[in-house]
C-alpha cells in the first residue's frame, strides 16, 4: 500500500524525523481563506512556499506537479491550476492521474542535497540502507552512471540501526563532524518508523541540510507490506481509494485477487504463477491479456460468477480465457461452477475454458454439454490460440 | 531415493484443530503420510480426527520424536510457530501459510541462520508454498497427491498450481517426479532453489530437474549459477511473469519487478547463460523434458568444481 507524501510527511514528524512546515488544501478558495487568516505557515517568516500536487507515483516535479511560489499570493493561482489536473510522469502510464489535494509547504534554504532510503532487501534478507550524494536525482540513474556515489548497506535486525551504522552513513555524505549524531538520530528514528509500521520502502529524495545545518526531508515516499496491514490501523486508515483502480478496489472486496492490465483477453485462474504463465501464454498465442486474476483454489460458483463480472467492467475486453487446474477440487464441481456462472452473468464476449487435473474429462464433457456459447480446451496453449482466434473472428 | 522426505518420515501438524490444518492433515494421512498428530495450544490431551494433539511443539516431540512439522497457523502466529518448531528441535518445517508479514519472516530467517552457524541443521520450506512431496512416500503439503508419479523428474518451484501444471504433464509422459519442492512465493523464504538443486544433483533417483521461477529478486539467477558450476544432471526452467508490469504485485508477495530488476526477460537470458534449458511455452515442459532424457547426451560438466 502507497500513501502520499502530505500523509508520509505527518507520519515523519511523529517519529521525530524533521520536514517543512506545511498544509494540505483540496480547493484554491480553502487556501485563500488560509493565507488571508495568516494561519499555520502563512503566519510566519517564510517567504518562498513549494506548491506541490498529491498522486501516488514519482517524477512529479518533471511533470508540472511541483510549483514554487515567491509570494503568497501567488499560490491560490497555482493551487487552481493543479487540482483537477490530471498528471502524467513516468510512473503513472499514458492515462495519468487526477489531482485532488495539494500539499504547500515552507521553501528551504539548501545548502546540500542527499539521497536516503530505507528497502526491505530480498536478496540480503535485511532491511539496506541507500545513502547518495546525488540528492534530487533518479537512483537508478546514479547508479547506473556513478555507482561509486552510493552506499549500500544492511541492518542486522538482531542489532538494529545503532550509531555506529548512523556515523558510517554520515561519514560517507560527507556531513561535518558535529552533524554525525544528529544524522544517526534520524536514521535510527527513520529506521524505528519502517519496522513499527511494516514499511517496505521508505525514500526521502532529497534530504535536505539547510544554511542552518539542520536536516530535512524534503520529499517522502512510503510504501508498506499489505501482509501486515491487518496490524497496522493508522496505516490503513491513510488508504485513498481514488489511487486505485475501481475494478481492482472491487475484486479486493470478493477477495479476488486481480490487476488490470492493458490488453483485450481476459483471463480468470486458479492459483498465482499459473495466472502469470497464462497471461504469458496469451501472448505467446498472439493475443495482449487484459489483466492479471487469481481466483484461490476453490473457483465455486460464486467466486466465478463474481470473477466474470470484474473482467466485464473493464470495456476493454474482448474475450476471456479460463484456465483452471483442478486438483483438491476436481474439475466436475469447477464445470458445474463455471456453467452456473455464466449463465447467470450475460457473457457477450467470446468463453473459452480449459480444465486440467483431476476429472478434468468429465468436466470438459459437462461444458461442451452445457449448451452455451463456449470452446473448451485441453492444453494450456490450445487454449490460449483458441481464444485469441475467436477474438480475431469477432471483430 | 528421494529429496528430504520419504515413506518414513514423521510428522505432525501445528495448527491441526483449524480448517485447514485439520483438512490437509487428513488428506496427507489418507495419501500414507505418517501424520503422528498435531498441536493447538490449549487443546492438548485431546483427539481431533484420529490425531493426538499436543498443547506445545515440545510435548509433540516428547511423544512422537517427529521430523517434520507442517504448519497451517493464520498469518499474525506464522512467525512465532515456526520458531516453535526450530526451538523444539524439528529439522524440517514446512510453511504453508500465506500472507505473513516480510518483516516477521526476515527475523525468522535471521534466527534460523544464527542457529545454523551455531552447528544446528534446521531447514524451513516456505512460507506460502504447496509444501513438499515424493511420490508414494510422503506428500506433505496440500498438492493434490494422485496427480503425482513417482518417477525421474526433481521439480523445485516458487508456485502451487504452475507446479501442478508442470507435474501433472511429467505423470503423463510416464517419466514421473522423485520429490516435488515448492519453496513458496514469498519475498523472503527459507529453502531456495541452490538448495534444493544441489540436494537433487545428490540424489540418485533424480536424472534431471524442473525449476519453475517467476519475476521478482534474483534467487533463479543465483541458483542456475551454482548449477553451471555445480551440477551434472540437466535443469529445464520455466519463469513466469513476461507479460507483468512492473512495480505491480502479481499475486504472490514475491512477485513484483522493482527498480528494474526481476523481470522474467533477464532471468530468461540470465539461466540460459548457465546452461539451464529454459522454455517459454509452459505446456512444453514435460515434453521438453522427455526430449532431454531421450536425447542421452544431456549430461553436463560443470564449469568446476569444488
Amino acid at each position: 500500500m502507497n500513501i502520499h507524501e502530505y500523509q508520509a510527511k505527518e507520519l515523519f514528524r511523529s517519529y521525530g524525523v524533521s520536514v517543512p512546515s506545511g498544509i494540505v488544501v483540496d480547493s484554491a478558495e480553502e487556501v485563500r481563506t488560509l493565507i488571508e487568516s495568516k494561519t499555520g505557515i502563512f503566519g510566519g517568516t517564510a517567504q518562498v512556499f513549494a506548491v506541490k500536487a498529491q498522486i501516488h507515483a514519482g517524477g512529479r516535479g518533471k511533470a508540472g506537479g511541483v510549483k514554487i511560489a515567491k509570494n503568497t499570493s501567488d499560490i491560490p493561482g497555482l493551487v487552481a491550476a493543479l487540482l483537477g489536473k490530471t498528471l502524467v510522469t513516468h510512473q503513472t502510464g499514458p492515462e495519468g492521474r487526477l489531482v485532488r489535494k495539494v500539499w504547500i509547504e515552507e521553501g528551504a534554504a539548501i545548502s546540500r542535497e542527499f539521497y536516503l532510503s530505507l528497502v526491505l532487501d530480498r536478496s540480503s534478507r535485511r532491511i539496506s540502507i541507500l545513502a547518495s550524494t546525488e540528492g534530487g536525482m533518479e537512483i537508478e540513474e546514479v547508479s547506473a552512471s556513478h555507482p561509486e556515489k552510493i552506499l549500500t548497506l544492511s541492518v542486522d535486525p538482531e542489532i538494529g540501526c545503532k550509531g555506529f551504522v548512523g556515523r558510517r552513513v554520515a561519514a560517507f555524505l560527507g556531513l561535518p563532524v558535529n552533524l554525525y549524531n544528529s544524522f544517526s538520530v534520524l536514521l535510527a528514528n527513520l529506521y524505528r518508523f519502517f519496522t513499527e509500521t511494516d514499511c517496505m520502502m521508505v525514500e526521502i529524495n532529497p534530504l535536505i541540510l539547510t544554511g542552518e545545518g539542520r536536516l530535512l526531508a524534503l520529499d517522502a515516499k512510503v510504501s508498506f507490506d499489505d501482509n501486515a496491514l491487518y496490524r497496522q490501523d493508522k496505516v490503513l486508515a491513510l488508504r485513498d481509494l481514488f489511487e486505485e483502480n475501481e475494478l481492482e478496489i472491487e475484486a479486493s472486496k470478493h477477495r479476488l485477487n486481480y490487476v488490470k492490465l492493458d490488453g483485450s483477453i481476459a483471463c480468470m485462474v486458479n492459483g498465482a504463477g499459473l495466472a502469470m504463465a497464462t497471461m504469458d501464454v496469451i501472448a505467446l498465442a498472439g493475443g495482449t491479456p487484459a489483466n492479471f486474476l487469481d481466483v484461490g483454489g476453490g473457483a465455486s460458483k460464486e467466486t466465478v460468477e463474481q470473477a466474470f463480472r470484474i473482467l466485464l467492467g473493464d470495456p476493454a475486453v474482448k474475450g476471456i480465457f479460463v484456465n483452471i487446474f483442478g486438483g483438491i477440487v476436481r474439475c466436475e464441481r469447477i464445470a458445474g461452477g463455471i456453467i452456473a456462472a455464466a449463465k447467470d452473468v450475460k457473457l457477450h464476449v467470446p468463453l473459452v475454458v480449459r480444465l486440467q487435473g483431476t476429472n478434468a474429462k468429465e468436466g470438459r464433457e459437462m461444458l461442451r454439454d452445457s449448451g452455451l456459447n463456449l470452446q473448451v480446451a485441453e492444453e494450456l496453449f490450445e487454449g490460449a490460440e483458441k481464444i485469441v482466434l475467436a477474438v480475431k473472428g469477432a471483430k | 531415493m528421494s529429496i528430504l522426505v520419504d515413506r518414513s518420515t514423521r510428522v505432525i501438524v501445528q495448527g491441526i484443530t483449524g480448517k485447514e490444518g485439520s483438512y490437509h492433515a487428513m488428506a496427507c494421512r489418507e495419501y500414507g503420510t505418517l501424520v503422528l498428530g498435531g498441536v493447538t495450544p490449549g487443546k492438548g490431551g485431546t483427539v481431533h480426527e484420529g490425531f493426538p494433539v499436543w498443547d506445545s511443539v515440545r510435548d509433540a516431540v516428547e511423544a512422537v520424536h517427529p521430523d517434520v512439522s507442517l504448519i497451517f497457523v493464520p498469518p499474525a502466529f506464522a512467525a512465532d510457530a515456526i520458531l516453535e518448531a526450530a526451538d523444539a528441535g524439528i529439522e524440517l518445517i514446512v510453511c504453508i501459510t500465506e500472507g505473513i508479514p516480510v518483516q516477521d519472516m526476515m527475523r525468522v530467517r535471521r534466527i534460523l541462520d544464527i542457529r545454523n552457524e551455531e552447528g544446528e541443521t534446521i531447514r524451513l520450506i516456505g512460507p506460502n508454498c504447496p509444501g513438499i512431496i515424493t511420490p508414494d512416500g510422503a506428500k506433505i503439503g496440500i498438492m493434490p497427491g494422485y496427480i503425482h508419479k513417482r518417477g525421474r523428474v526433481g521439480v523445485v518451484s516458487r508456485s502451487g498450481t504452475l507446479t501442478y501444471e508442470a507435474v501433472w504433464q511429467l505423470t503423463q509422459l510416464g517419466l514421473g517426479e522423485s520429490t516435488c519442492v515448492g519453496i513458496g512465493g514469498d519475498p523472503i523464504r527459507g529453502l531456495n532453489f541452490r538448495e534444493v538443486l544441489a540436494l537433487f544433483e545428490k540424489d540418485p533417483e533424480t536424472e534431471a530437474v524442473v525449476m519453475i521461477g517467476e519475476i521478482g529478486g534474483e534467487d533463479e539467477e543465483k541458483a542456475a549459477a551454482f548449477a553451471r558450476a555445480h551440477m551434472t544432471k540437466p535443469i529445464i526452467g520455466f519463469i513466469a511473469g513476461l507479460t507483468a508490469p512492473p512495480g505491480r504485485r502479481m499475486g504472490h508477495a514475491g512477485a513484483i519487478v522493482s527498480g528494474g530488476k526481476g523481470s522474467a526477460r533477464d532471468k530468461m537470458k540470465a539461466l540460459e547463460s548457465y546452461g539451464v534449458i529454459v522454455v517459454d511455452n509452459p505446456s512444453v515442459i514435460g515434453q521438453t523434458v522427455a526430449e532431454t532424457l531421450k536425447s542421452g547426451s544431456y549430461r553436463r560438466v560443470p564449469a568446476c568444481h569444488g
